[in-house]
């Protein structure tokens, strides 16, 4: 490293300049604690994937006036659901003129630009910034971590405690053995790409005036039998579409599927060609989103350490939420580091353990928990994914073609189609398993 | 679904990279484990960047240039263990323009 930070000893280390760390290093920062943030891509953003929608909540409650300057795409005014099979989608679409009132609650956002606007807050703020810089290890003295080992010349710095928002793959803690490496069953593995086109045929396309968003989520046959979804997102004058799916499902798919002809096919697909066409692709993505919840997350703090974002798994996958969760996490950590400061209390297990109950007083957990159950339903029973979207489509185009048939036999020929395919107790059971895991 | 031919090479062609020559960040820790004992060879069809291919003698070979960071091949090679997987050094490997 240099002098500067050789000689110095930090109140905290941040590792990651993401949504988690930025939260973390910015609410420290503010509080007068001396905060070095360490990132390995050539600036904030750079290394970082999502979708992405922001939601302004998290936001505000760290950067109350963020809408004055960051970079924001379009407010979404607009969600639309809907469930594919091969040649059409049924779907439920939801607009209000409610949310084009400021202050808009969510947007679109390009990340590479939104983490290098929350870093430049961040360093306003006092904290200390490095980049091109990859976090080997930790440097433990017993089992107190008192700094981070870097890839650098006198690559070791030295903190009172340091913050692991170091992303999904959780790499300093899975070394550290705090615990094991995230399972395939666990994590969701997106590709995406950016698509790039003038405003107006965005707005055209999508029925929208300017700075105007919609979003569309997707599951069906556009996962090839995998648990997953699609999504297609409005930027100011671009396009983000993309597909996830579980990682365990790519591997054990018996089509072999990679990921970018999954996501060539869904470009593909007649009901999402049109509003995609002659876009100009200027990047191709691939991340891993940990969805396992509530039983996936890891311990999240020990002497001298706490992880916040994705790191610890903090993603509501039912909801399509996780920056919001990882600004959230990265916030209660600041201040649960900085009440332990200001009380002069050694940064220990014991200290620590208050992050864990401010998570779990917060939404965060609260949230996680109510869904708990969701992972493993979707997990035993995947006609959830393969059988449905075919039978919704069928009764629409059922009840919809008109044919010389009576609407009674129609109705009729909807219930038993999805009789032949799943039993009526299958279809019961299937009712009372998404309400029991969605309640 | 009707498999089609999708040429990801393209795709990558696309996105900025800052290449460590010589200096992979992953490794197939022993060729012959791909070889012989690796059934599904999943990473050949799960790495979203087609890092990991299949050669006629069924060796796997594995270059890292068009890596996209995102942990898959280590993280579906349960049954061997095979994956040697680190972050490249700071400032190298994918740079995302847009993420």
């Amino acid at each position: 490293m240099n002098a500067a930070t050789a000689k110095q000893k930090f109140d905290a280390i941040v590792v990651g300049a993401g949504p988690s760390g930025n939260a973390c290093a910015y609410t420290m920062a503010k509080a007068g604690l001396k905060v070095l943030q360490i990132e390995r891509g050539e600036y904030p953003g750079s290394k970082n994937v999502q979708g992405a929608i922001l939601y302004a909540d998290a936001l505000e409650r760290i950067i109350p006036d963020f809408r004055d300057d960051a970079p924001l795409e379009r407010h979404i005014i607009e969600q639309r659901v809907w469930v594919l099979d091969d040649n059409s989608f049924v779907g439920t679409h939801f607009r209000s003129d409610d949310y084009n009132k400021p202050p808009y609650n969510r947007y679109t956002i390009i990340r590479a630009q939104f983490d290098k606007w929350f870093s430049s807050k961040v360093r306003e703020a006092g904290a200390l910034l490095i980049c091109e810089t990859t976090v080997n290890h930790l440097i433990m003295d017993g089992d107190q971590v008192v700094g981070v080992q870097c890839d650098r010349e006198a690559g070791d710095v030295y903190a009172d405690v340091v913050v692991l928002a170091d992303g999904v793959n959780s790499t300093l803690a899975r070394k550290a053995g705090f615990h094991e490496d995230i399972k395939a069953g666990n994590v969701a593995l997106a590709v995406k790409e950016i698509l790039f086109m003038p405003e107006e045929t965005i707005q055209a396309r999508f029925n929208i005036g300017p700075e105007e968003g919609v979003v569309i989520e997707m599951v069906g046959n556009i996962t090839d039998g995998m648990m997953g979804t699609g999504f297609l997102y409005t930027n100011k004058d671009s396009l983000t579409i993309g597909v996830g799916c579980m990682l365990d499902d790519f591997k054990k798919n018996p089509n072999k599927t990679t990921p970018y002809v999954l996501l060539e096919q869904m470009k593909r697909h007649p009901s999402i060609a049109p509003l995609i066409a002659g876009g100009e692709m200027k990047e191709y993505c691939a991340h891993l989103i940990p969805e396992g919840g509530f039983y996936a997350i890891p311990k999240v703090h020990g002497n001298g350490w706490v992880i916040a974002g994705d790191s610890g798994g903090f993603v509501n996958a039912v909801h399509r939420e996780g920056s919001n969760l990882a600004m959230t996490t990265g916030r209660l950590a600041a201040e649960t580091i900085i009440a332990a400061k200001a009380a002069g209390k050694a940064m220990t297990e014991s200290t620590l353990k208050a992050y864990r109950a401010k998570l779990d007083e917060s939404f965060v957990m609260k949230d996680l928990k109510k869904y708990r159950d969701m992972p493993s339903v979707f997990h035993k029973n995947p006609h959830f994914i393969n059988t449905y979207p075919n039978l919704l489509s069928q009764a629409a185009k059922t009840m919809i073609t008109v044919d010389n048939v009576d609407k009674k036999t129609k109705e009729r020929e909807v219930f038993s189609s999805f009789r032949r395919s799943r039993s009526l107790t299958g279809l019961v059971g299937d009712a009372f398993k998404l309400w029991r895991a969605f309640r | 679904m009707n498999p089609i031919a999708v040429n990801v090479e393209e795709k990558l062609f696309q996105n900025r990279y800052r290449v460590d020559a010589g200096r992979p960040h992953i490794r197939i820790k022993d060729a012959e484990v791909c070889r012989s004992e690796c059934e599904s060879r999943s990473c050949t069809y799960v790495c979203p960047a087609s890092c990991y291919k299949t050669e006629g003698n069924g060796a796997v070979t594995l270059i890292t240039d068009g890596c996209l960071e995102c942990g898959s091949c280590r993280v579906i090679c349960t049954e061997h263990m095979n994956v040697d997987w680190e972050y490249p050094r700071g400032g190298h490997g994918i740079l995302f323009k847009f993420g």
